[in-house]
């Protein structure tokens, strides 16, 4: 063969299957992971916002809180909403018409005035310290230092008599801490079987 | 024939005076004139049919009350007379305002409205004033835990990592990049009713059903980002986090994020409001609204449930009957509601009147709608506009001419799982006197022999 002819038939083969791969790239929708939009998220992104945490205790940082510290907070940072003796307050002129009661109601919950607390209704003294942190003083969301938010819950819990005033709240503690109700749910098991009534 | 027709009859030498002068009117558009009035130009077959005073809308009466540019004399004159010119047509048959480069509102004279609860974490959606399924988004219900936020979209970011091979981080342009998809959705909050299931002490369908709207959204599956990320293997649930004060977060299991979830940026056509979210949003379809979290920021990938506030303490059905509560219930089972005629209205007398409301369910399509005028003795289908969508409020009516008795006014839903809406007396029996979130109970309203229409608890 010449090599005129193998340069011919060599650009013919190049010629026609380049412009079809690149014809493949360029229509219709890439699919799975070929989108290249958007920047990775960095160490630094992610620990500035990633403080969630677990019943497991996966997310609690260190530090640690002691029952008198976390009074002192409480009478600070907290009492005007949820009052002095954590039994709710109710006034129109407070954030959301006052905060709820923390404590109190063990035994309401299968009666027509169940009464739902920290003490007789939360399942997880994880929620309590997770959700102090991000989203309380409601006037001042995530201004509490882990150690004020360990204190507050040890506080709280020790005023549900859940734990005793004596404890200290750290990252080893609080997931041991069981709490009255954490039996007391079951996943959805609706739809009930509803029958025509007609 | 009807005892209340609606409308007025017209002379037929109206008509030949009508047709003479549209020549007229048509020029006239092109030359400067006076200007059109605000005169008051309510039509006198709604008078009264509609709440009075704060509740949403305006009735000519409300408006007199509080001041309006009518005299107590033009309020009695037929609107024809009160309307017509020396020409024969009204005032405003003139030329009107020119485009202009701006974001259009509604006309004044309408005044239906949200209804903000107190402590203001909340307002409802005027459902009695409602029509067809879409709620326009300035009367789209607001729920929040710390009130709205006001974030630039330009620095918001949402981030994906946790058990996940590429931690990302995507803006708002980001997401637009990505193929879209829309869907139209209803979202409501899953404390809907609440007080309905106690007592018939909200007056109108906004104060006792209004956490429940339907928008069009569009976004991004969520399939689609979570392709990007890759997810690792024994991943199982997702915590998503929203950037308002109360940084409201909800657990979700990974499958609905792979099956039907989106980040949506557009509710209606434009951004989503600052109250339903803005600059992003989770959307799981038919799931209550809590878990719709607004304002979203972070979605992390997990093997657990987070247990979070707002999927333990709140948004858990308390069953009073054992003390045990349900958890993890998102889905909104099928519902319905009579929107016309409802509670605070007042029909002026016997005739035909059409009964109009909304179904929905999240479960599944809804495959039909009844209505009874009798309190339940007797139920007749409803027709359902088309199209009925998935998991989108559906509107249904029914012809009623009203004999002018006492009549109790109810509908009921069932949904292509063959679920049928339960009665108040049903749902009591299941589970005692604390569901407080998932309320559906068939909803009454009497309509009295003076035509004042009424909340009142199921028979």
């Amino acid at each position: 063969m010449s090599f005129k002819l193998k340069s011919v038939i060599l650009g013919v083969a190049v010629l026609s299957v380049l412009p079809l791969t690149v014809w493949a790239q360029q229509t219709g929708y890439p699919g799975g992971a070929d989108y290249p939009f958007g920047t990775p998220a960095s160490k630094a992104d992610i620990e500035a916002w990633d403080k969630d945490v677990r019943p497991d205790g996966m997310g609690l940082p260190a530090g640690s809180g002691s029952y008198k510290a976390g009074a002192q907070i409480y009478a600070e940072q907290c009492a005007s909403c949820h009052g002095a003796k954590l039994e709710g307050v109710r006034d129109q002129n407070l954030p959301q018409g006052g905060g709820p009661a923390l404590i109190g109601g063990r035994g309401t919950l299968n009666t027509p005035k169940f009464k739902q607390t920290v003490e007789s209704y939360w399942p997880y003294a994880s929620t309590l310290f997770d959700y102090i942190t991000r989203a309380m003083p409601y006037t001042a969301p995530g201004s509490l230092k882990p150690d004020e938010v360990y204190a507050l819950t040890e506080f709280i819990l020790a005023e549900g008599n859940i734990v005793p005033k004596t404890a200290v709240m750290d990252a080893k503690s609080l997931p041991k801490v069981q709490m009255p109700n954490k039996d007391g749910f079951y996943p959805d098991n609706r739809p009930y079987p509803v029958k025509r009534y007609d | 024939m009807d005892d209340n027709p609606i409308g007025e009859a017209v002379a037929e030498a109206d008509v030949e005076r009508a047709l003479e002068q549209a020549q007229e009117k048509c020029e006239a558009v092109f030359r400067p004139g006076p200007r059109q009035t605000n005169e008051q130009s309510d039509c006198d077959c709604k008078e009264g049919m509609f709440p009075q005073g704060k509740l949403g809308t305006s009735s000519r009466r409300a408006f007199l009350r509080s001041g309006g540019l009518l005299t107590a004399a033009a309020a009695i004159v037929p609107v024809k007379a009160l309307a017509q010119d020396a020409s024969g047509d009204a005032p405003w048959s003139m030329p009107g305002r020119i485009a202009k480069s701006d974001y259009g509102t509604r006309a004044s004279f309408e005044k239906v409205a949200r209804l903000a609860s107190f402590g203001g974490t909340s307002s409802l959606t005027p459902l009695q004033a409602s029509t067809g399924i879409i709620t326009p988004s300035g009367l789209h219900f607001e729920r929040h835990h710390n009130g709205v936020p006001t974030i630039d979209s330009a620095q918001h970011r949402l981030i994906i990592h946790g058990m996940v091979d590429k931690p990302m981080k995507y803006s708002v342009e980001d997401l637009k990049r990505f193929p879209s998809t829309s869907r139209i959705l209803f979202v409501e909050c899953s404390g809907n009713s609440n007080a309905a299931s106690r007592s018939a002490s909200q007056k109108t369908a906004q104060e006792a059903h209004g956490l429940t709207s339907t928008s069009e959204w569009t976004g991004v599956k969520l399939s689609t980002l979570l392709a990007q990320v890759g997810i690792k293997d024994g991943a199982a649930w997702v915590l998503a986090e929203g950037s308002d004060g109360a940084m409201l977060s909800r657990s979700v299991p990974i499958d609905k994020m792979l099956d039907d979830a989106m980040v949506a940026y557009a509710q209606n056509g434009e951004a989503i409001r600052p109250e339903n979210g803005y600059p992003m949003r989770l959307i799981l379809p038919g799931w209550e609204g809590n878990i719709n979290v607004k304002w979203l920021r972070r979605l992390k990938i997990g093997d657990k449930p987070f247990m979070t506030r707002e999927e333990t303490s709140k948004y858990t059905d308390l069953i009073t009957l054992t003390g045990k509560a349900r958890q993890f219930s998102w889905v909104m089972e099928a519902k319905s509601l009579i929107t016309f005629p409802s509670g605070d209205m007042r029909l002026p007398g016997k005739g035909f009147y059409e009964i109009t409301g909304l179904a929905w369910s999240g479960r599944a399509p809804i495959e039909r709608v009844e209505v009874t005028t009798d309190g339940g003795r007797t139920w007749h289908l409803a027709s359902l506009q088309e199209p009925v969508l998935p998991k989108a409020h559906v509107r249904f009516r029914f012809p009623w001419h009203w004999d002018g008795s006492e009549a109790i006014l109810e509908s009921r839903a069932t949904d292509q799982t063959g679920y049928v809406q339960p009665t108040k007396a049903f749902l009591t029996a299941t589970e005692g006197v604390g569901p407080t979130y998932h309320y559906n109970g068939i909803q009454s309203w009497k309509v009295a022999a003076d035509g004042s229409v009424s909340n009142v608890l199921q028979a």
